[in-house]
């Protein structure tokens, strides 16, 4: 059992339902494990308070994109109409603030909505063709109507005899082996 | 109080909002069979060639246009925008309902906006698209469209800011890019389902790079449904941005009967009154041919046609206030503006207009007519031709005759102008075709979470 170098991803057990995959998390998380993670077909809130997971920085993300897109979108308006090529319309001011502001918001938007997409997928490192989740046998079922725990191999308290006796331990309707 | 309760809860009994048969697995082989194992209904083929035939009288219509510039068209001054924009705002005002059920219905916690969004925000994305080619057609030199955004340029001049039609520019563009990225970020967990559903490699491969290598981590579903929140807190207020800066197109102009505070938010209910017609002229043969009855029940059917008699009743409110505005204005430009309308060379259209989105849609009261789904999709065809009349009285009525009786004129939209029309229809329908064999017409992550099983029950 003396492994230096983890040839597992870690250890899975199956679920049935939603609410027995939460138990279970819970179950795990208690006994110590902390690099656990759930897959499910749809989310589930509960699911990732369960695994402790509960922060992310996106909003964060979001606000500065909106930022951005909002003191970029006027600026660009005020840096083209006031500063590099003045024009004067219907003798206006050169800095007609209130029509700049809708172009100002609609750069707002569209900043933060990238913020939003693109800091998803960033922070779920996606795309990411492979995994080794996707090794184990029944995991097609994933994007159906199963459910699965996995503790991974680089766990602190990981050990691989002890980790599957545990998952066995819960309501698990399979247990196996994920291979990195 | 308490035969109120009950009579609630009996509506929700006998119109739930998704089938009591329905299982994870159920609703997963169900929606994902119609692009992977069903055969392709023959009518789905004819419904294709139909509308592709049509797209093909777009392109010529195109073409023709090129080579002729745009006098093929009947517009000329002082009727310079005729059906072209008229069309433009139609088709982004159907383009609203999609955004309204897939955001602001998901803020408002509606349930049942799950089984529509996918389908309307397509619908959304393609009738922005059909909008989108008009005004770069009207251009006169649409291969210099680029000229609209502001890019560095040896001419060295920039965009003119303070103009309505640079307004549209930025926010049709981001309401396109925003509702695509939307749909987008929606498909993704049903790519994957679809992924690990395929039979033939060429599909999984396909749907395997479109799902990004999505694995339901919770992890992932945790970010991903911020993002969707935060997406749809974006998206609510750029729908009513949107169809504001339309409005703005004409309200900023200083012609009687455009020059109206009114204009915004009687174009934003005039979009979703628009929208929801579409859908419901879509879903409702759909649900019947596909047999997805048990996914889009008669409560959608009840609820889509309340928020279109909700909507419809704020645009007669619209209509009330133009008029009264043009007598309370005491200008007797805009006093002749609603007389000239009502009694002018295109009157029978304002008359049409009022009986199609004034009076038709009073039908909706009942119970009785909102069960009845070919009166149902009669009336919804009705407001969307009421929908087209209204831009039409907008923008002909108010142009043809302003101040000067010796630049008045009269338009008549030529054959190319219709067949421009038609042909984003038929554009419409085909890319509306390939959507419902290709893709899952309907979110199967956002139904599996709205089914009892998927309760946590709490120990």
């Amino acid at each position: 059992m003396k492994q230096t170098k983890p040839k597992l991803y870690g250890v899975m057990a199956q679920f049935d339902s939603p609410s027995t995959l939460v138990a279970a998390a819970k179950e795990t998380y208690a006994a110590g494990y902390r690099r656990i993670n759930g897959y499910s077909p749809f989310p589930i809130e509960e699911l990732s308070e369960a695994i402790g997971f509960t922060r992310t920085s996106l909003p964060l993300i979001v606000l500065l994109g909106g930022i951005v897109g909002g003191v970029g979108g006027f600026f660009m308006q005020y840096w083209m109409e006031v500063i590099d090529y003045p024009t004067n319309v219907g003798g206006k001011p050169f800095n007609s603030w209130p029509a700049f502001i809708p172009i100002t918001f609609e750069c707002t938007v569209l900043v933060a909505a990238f913020a939003a997409v693109l800091g998803m997928l960033a922070l779920n490192k996606l795309p990411q063709p492979y995994h080794p989740v996707f090794n184990a046998p029944n995991f097609a079922l994933a994007t159906r109507d199963s459910f699965f725990l996995v503790i991974e191999s680089n766990d602190p308290k990981f050990d691989h005899d002890e980790a599957m006796k545990f998952l066995k331990s819960l309501e698990a309707r399979d247990v196996c082996d994920v291979e990195l | 109080m308490d035969e109120r309760d009950d009579r609630h809860v009996s509506i929700h009994a006998t119109h739930p909002v998704v089938g009591s048969e329905l299982t994870f697995g159920s609703v997963t082989d169900k929606i994902s069979a119609i692009v992977l194992k069903r055969k392709t209904p023959l009518g789905w083929f004819i419904g294709f060639a139909i509308s592709f035939v049509l797209f093909q009288l777009l392109l010529l219509t195109i073409t023709k246009l090129l080579f002729e510039g745009i006098g093929l068209w009947g517009v000329n001054i002082p009727v310079g925008w005729g059906l072209d924009i008229l069309n433009f705002v139609w088709w982004i005002g159907i383009g609203h309902a999609g955004t309204l059920i897939s955001a602001i219905l998901l803020l408002l916690r509606q349930k049942w906006r799950t089984s529509i969004n996918r389908f309307a925000e397509a619908m959304t994305l393609f009738a922005v698209a059909q909008a989108g080619m008009f005004p770069v057609m009207h251009l006169g030199r649409p291969w210099l469209m680029y000229w609209l955004f502001p890019y560095p340029n040896t001419m060295g001049v920039w965009p003119q800011f303070r103009s309505p039609l640079m307004w549209d520019v930025f926010a049709v563009s981001t309401y396109a890019t925003v509702s695509a990225m939307f749909w987008f970020v929606g498909l993704i967990p049903d790519f994957a389902t679809l992924r690990d559903r395929a039979n033939s490699k060429i599909f999984r491969v396909i749907y395997g790079m479109l799902s990004m290598g999505w694995r339901g981590s919770a992890r992932h579903w945790h970010r991903y449904e911020m993002a969707y929140l935060l997406l749809a807190g974006l998206a609510t207020p750029l729908v009513l941005s949107v169809h504001t800066i339309v409005s703005f197109d004409f309200a900023v102009g200083i012609i009687p009967g455009w020059h109206a505070t009114i204009f915004p938010p009687y174009f934003v209910a005039g979009a979703i009154y628009a929208g929801f017609a579409m859908v419901l002229l879509l879903t409702i043969p759909l649900r019947k041919v596909y047999g997805l009855q048990s996914f889009i029940t008669m409560r959608h059917m009840h609820n889509m046609a309340k928020v279109m008699l909700a909507t419809g009743l704020i645009v007669v409110y619209g209509y009330m206030i133009e008029a009264f505005f043009g007598w309370y204005s005491g200008n007797q430009y805009e006093r002749f503006m609603i007389w000239n309308r009502m009694h002018g060379p295109y009157a029978p259209y304002y008359w049409a207009l009022i009986l199609c989105n004034g009076i038709t849609p009073q039908l909706l009261w009942f119970k009785k007519i909102r069960a009845n789904l070919l009166v149902l999709w009669l009336i919804s065809f009705v407001v969307s031709i009421g929908m087209w009349l209204e831009r039409f009285v907008i923008v002909v009525t108010s142009l043809h005759r302003d101040y000067l009786p010796s630049s008045w004129g009269f338009y008549q939209p030529s054959a190319w102008d219709w067949s421009m029309f038609i042909g984003t229809i038929g554009f419409f329908l085909a890319l509306l075709f390939l959507f419902i064999r290709f893709l899952p017409m309907i979110s199967i992550f956002e139904m599996r979470t709205i089914l009892p099983e998927a309760e946590v029950e709490a120990e």
